[in-house]
């Protein structure tokens, strides 16, 4: 469990959020994430996030499912076990075509279902830490990660004259940890800490 | 937006080619109908007739496409085809060209009794045809010629109507209630033409116009299965003139947002298209039914074997595997090759569809179906350019205007 230090500053607009974003990044920091309330359109492009390989995997699942499905109704029934149906040929692609499609489906989908869960780290029980509460509601919450040179007051100071409404420093876990929710303080009651 | 160039100009060079396709053209028309079309051997005149009733069908049905595509987006209340939707329009002016010249064509074959074509039309073997002389309620000479003429006129005038809502949009701004009367008004116009196109191409056009060439066979997948061919190369063909336009510096607001839109046509419909080429082939496969079978078995077993599945690789498979990716959607070069490639192999599906049923022996392809196809792709690079420059090439006042500008997927 590495704890970092993050600088957290929150938005309330938009069209404040992205000159922000930009000026940020031209000024050499690091943003670990923005949590908006909504998809916005342009912000991924704007943080220089790079394409999802999701669907790439999707693409590699298919492939599996086809290849599941014709290997084996090809082997079971033309090799292993073969039957007469309706005089059909044993090797009888038509009839076998519709079975792949749906493997080929299946596959796919549950397989990015769980890609997309583990790349989110969506899991039961699993943890990750809350920047900011509003960030679900209506604020956009810029973290920026801290490294042992950056100055976390200089960069509060920056992020406010740059529209931030909200700063704050703190010490978080980064990744995700295994935990309980009836455990743990809802995020809501639970007010922000600030560690200087 | 005082930098968009709103005002087409045909360049010189696409005049020039596109008088020298039609020259082509012409010179194959003549010499096809000097030694084949009025030559006394049947199979001759139905090469010639055949190949003509195929390419005008083709070109018709993709051109009409072009209408449906904005009358369903219309429908559908989207705004992103606006910044280019003068384009499928100027498509879609050719629906009376290249329908008058399938009337003629079509016409021509009924009233010329060319039995030899339609079976159907030989009222000796109906009657004596227990099968034929239960179909004659709709297939005769006289519900063909009424319901050719009322879906080649209908497709005109409800698509023109179309295209007159849409030039309202370059007069002046609009407020909130003139720019909802305005959706409202064209909605109804949209709506009047789909239900038109699913009577006529969504079922009974390629019946008529088609199936009835095998006079005996039928297939409930038929209509479907023509649509879905003319649709996804109805899409390409609109990809290739935005990118065309895109090249030349037109269509400013146009990027790369709507052509993986128009891509994801191709995609969609391609797959669409496979869809119903297998469900028709693999119903027929599994019932053996000798009625039903006869249609593939030169197709699948005969001299059609190769167009028939390479037809399939051209229209499934390379769509599939090169159409799939984000960025080959994205990617201008691709996207024209892969409309060219979508064009030509639903062209080669047509020409199955129709000589396959024609010259059952041997496959026909030759200098007159490349010689017809240069005709009409000639006609259509020159009428589609006069439409484009007719008009401005945005509708500046239309209120979904700048969900097209912003647009983002």
């Amino acid at each position: 469990m590495a704890k970092k230090k993050f600088v957290v500053g929150c938005f309330d607009d938009e069209a404040v959020l992205f000159p922000a974003v930009k000026k940020v990044r031209t000024s050499g920091y690091k943003i670990h994430d923005v949590y908006t309330p909504f998809a916005v359109h342009g912000l991924d492009h704007a943080l220089g996030l790079r394409e999802t390989s999701l669907h790439t995997a999707g693409f590699i699942y298919g492939i599996t499912g086809t290849a599941t499905a014709l290997g084996s109704i090809s082997w079971i029934l033309a090799k292993d076990w073969p039957l007469n149906f309706g005089g059909k040929p044993h090797f009888a692609l038509p009839a076998w075509i519709p079975i792949t499609f749906e493997l080929t489906v299946l596959f796919s989908a549950v397989g990015m279902v769980l890609t997309f869960c583990y790349l989110c780290q969506l899991a039961p029980f699993v943890k990750k830490h809350h920047f900011h509460a509003r960030a679900t509601d209506d604020l956009f919450v810029m973290v920026i990660e801290c490294t042992e040179k950056t100055n976390a007051d200089d960069l509060k100071a920056f992020l406010a004259s740059n529209g931030a409404i909200e700063t704050d420093i703190q010490v978080a876990e980064e990744g995700w940890w295994l935990g309980r929710y009836d455990k743990d303080e809802h995020p809501f009651q639970n007010k922000q800490t600030v560690v200087a | 937006m005082a930098s968009i160039r709103e005002q087409f100009e045909i360049p010189g060079k696409m005049k020039t080619w596109s008088m020298a396709l039609i020259g082509v053209g012409l010179v194959a028309l003549v010499l096809g109908a000097v030694t084949k079309g009025f030559s006394s051997d049947e199979h001759e005149q139905a090469h010639f007739w055949g190949t003509l009733m195929y390419n005008t069908i083709f070109w018709t049905l993709i051109c009409n496409a072009s209408m449906f595509f904005i009358c369903v987006t219309t429908l559908a209340m989207g705004g992103w085809q606006q910044s280019f939707k003068r384009i499928p329009e100027a498509i879609s002016t050719m629906v009376p060209i290249f329908g008058s010249i399938t009337f003629l064509v079509l016409i021509y074959v009924v009233v010329s009794d060319k039995h030899h074509i339609y079976h159907w039309l030989d009222t000796e073997a109906v009657a004596k045809d227990p099968i034929l002389s239960g179909k004659a309620g709709f297939l005769n000479a006289k519900f063909f010629i009424i319901w050719t003429t009322l879906a080649i006129g209908l497709w005109s005038l409800l698509g023109w109507r179309m295209r007159q809502i849409s030039r309202e949009a370059d007069e002046a701004p609009m407020d909130q209630q003139t720019g909802a009367s305005y959706i409202w008004r064209s909605t109804v116009r949209a709506a009047l033409f789909t239900v038109w196109f699913a009577l006529t191409v969504g079922s009974t056009i390629p019946w008529l116009w088609m199936m009835s060439i095998d006079a005996h066979w039928y297939s409930t997948m038929y209509s479907w299965y023509t649509f879905a061919s003319s649709f996804v190369s109805g899409m390409s063909l609109i990809a290739l003139w935005v990118i065309y336009l895109k090249n030349k510096g037109y269509l400013e607001l146009t990027n790369q947002e709507h052509l993986q839109d128009i891509g994801k046509f191709m995609f969609a419909f391609s797959i669409f298209w496979t869809y119903l080429w297998f469900s028709q082939y693999m119903l027929i496969w599994y019932a053996n039914i000798p009625e039903e079978t006869v249609y593939f078995k030169h197709r699948v077993q005969g001299p059609y074997k190769g167009i028939f599945f390479l037809n399939l690789i051209i229209n499934f498979i390379c769509p599939l595997l090169i159409l799939m990716k984000r960025s080959s959607k994205r990617n201008y070069t691709l996207v024209t090759f892969m409309a060219v490639l979508i064009i030509f192999g639903h062209w080669i599906d047509f020409y199955q569809m129709v000589m396959g049923s024609l010259s059952k022996e041997h496959v026909t392809l030759g200098w007159l179906d490349f010689g017809i196809l240069s005709l009409f792709v000639g006609l259509m690079i020159l009428f589609v350019g006069r439409a484009l420059a007719s008009k401005p090439l945005i509708s500046k006042y239309h209120p979904f205007l700048k969900e097209s500008i912003i647009h983002q997927v």
